[in-house]
């Protein structure tokens, strides 16, 4: 069993998603919600960040927060798996540990 | 009551938030709780432990000096990542010097504070029960 | 399994309680006990009875309320955490002399030790902030 590593921030304004990926040992697992869901556009800044990301985690992201805020699935980075609550819950119950990026 | 390993992971600077104080102050109510606390300081958290902190020109709560009492609750292991230390331009000498006396070696006074790199931090963060961030 | 909540946010301001409720919500339908939802930093503000939001927006706090009633949640507001921000129950309020209170039915004012003990008791904590 592994770290969950969530992220809440928009890697454009703050840190937290590059603090995430430097301390995030390869195969724990990183769930993208609130603010944090900007990261996975497949054209971004952060996009070959999150491609190499995606090399060594299983990468999620929290679908009613896309759906807030109107980033559609079309221009998503392939191989971020969506999740509602339920899967959010599930997750965490997968990883032992829970590492919010504040 | 069972022990679990409790790592404070620290990634804000002090005073211009409440974050870390109110941190520190988990940290010492939890201190009574007999478990294995660590401390971790990464990003903007690093600068809570800079040494000549003064905040009473702007009067809010000077808690740096408290840092210093965390030996005395046993609370010995902080580490600070050194990447993190790197990227503000700041080494070990910008840090105040935190010590324990060490019971199991007739008192010795020992250093509280060790620096690591990201990649050990990771590995120190896989090893925790429960991690409270801040 | 067992989970604990951290709350370190106010409601409105940050997306960091809604967040939280609706983990809370989605634990509880999948069957997961909820050990404790702990309010802490300015997440104390989510025990206030007072606050009026606009018809057409959620009420955080009452429906922190109502969910702690339907499951018989803890939810605790830090005392240090809440007497620093002017959240004060009946007794706080008496003994600092004030002259009102304003805890919102189901929440309660306690030690920061409840955090600690929220670590222990529970198989997973989790922190939503900002």
């Amino acid at each position: 069993m592994s770290v969950l590593h969530i992220v809440n921030k928009s890697p454009f304004d703050r840190n937290s998603l590059d603090s995430c990926l430097r301390l995030a040992r390869p195969g724990s697992a990183i769930l993208l919600i609130e603010d944090g869901i900007y990261a996975v556009r497949d054209n971004s800044a952060a996009a070959d960040r999150m491609r190499q990301a995606l090399e060594n985690h299983p990468v999620y992201a929290l679908q009613p927060d896309l759906q807030a805020r109107g980033v559609g699935e079309e221009n998503m980075l392939d191989g971020i798996t969506l999740v509602d609550y339920d899967g959010f819950v599930k997750l965490t119950t997968e990883y032992d540990k829970l590492q919010s990026w504040l | 009551m069972a022990t679990k390993k409790f790592l404070y992971v620290n990634r804000k600077p002090p005073h211009g938030s409440i974050y870390a104080l109110e941190s520190l102050e988990v940290v010492l109510i939890g201190a009574a709780f007999e478990q294995d606390v660590t401390l971790a300081f990464i990003d903007d958290g690093v600068y809570q432990l800079l040494q000549k902190q003064d905040s009473s020109a702007i009067a809010t709560k000077n808690f740096a000096p408290t840092f210093r009492a965390l030996g005395d609750y046993d609370v010995n292991k902080i580490y600070v990542e050194r990447e993190s230390l790197e990227m503000r331009g700041l080494g070990k000498d910008d840090l105040m010097p935190l010590t324990w006396e060490d019971e199991d070696d007739d008192w010795a006074e020992k250093d509280s504070i060790h620096i690591v790199s990201s990649a050990e931090l990771a590995e120190i963060i896989e090893q925790q029960d429960v991690l409270l961030n801040f | 399994m067992k989970f604990s909540i951290l709350i370190n946010e106010g409601p409105y301001t940050h997306q960091a309680s809604d967040s939280a409720y609706h983990f809370t919500e989605a634990a509880l339908r999948a069957g997961h006990e909820i050990v404790r939802v702990f309010f802490y930093h300015d997440g104390v503000y989510n025990g206030t009875r007072l606050s009026v939001p606009p018809q057409d927006d959620r009420n955080v706090s009452e429906r922190w309320s109502a969910l702690g009633q339907e499951h018989s949640l803890e939810l605790i507001l830090c005392v240090a955490a809440a007497q620093r921000r002017g959240m004060l129950d009946e007794d706080e309020a008496r003994r600092a002399g004030k002259d009102s209170n304003n805890i919102a039915p189901g929440f309660e004012i306690s030690g920061l030790g409840q955090l600690v003990d929220a670590g222990i008791q529970a198989d997973r904590l989790i922190v939503f902030g900002d």
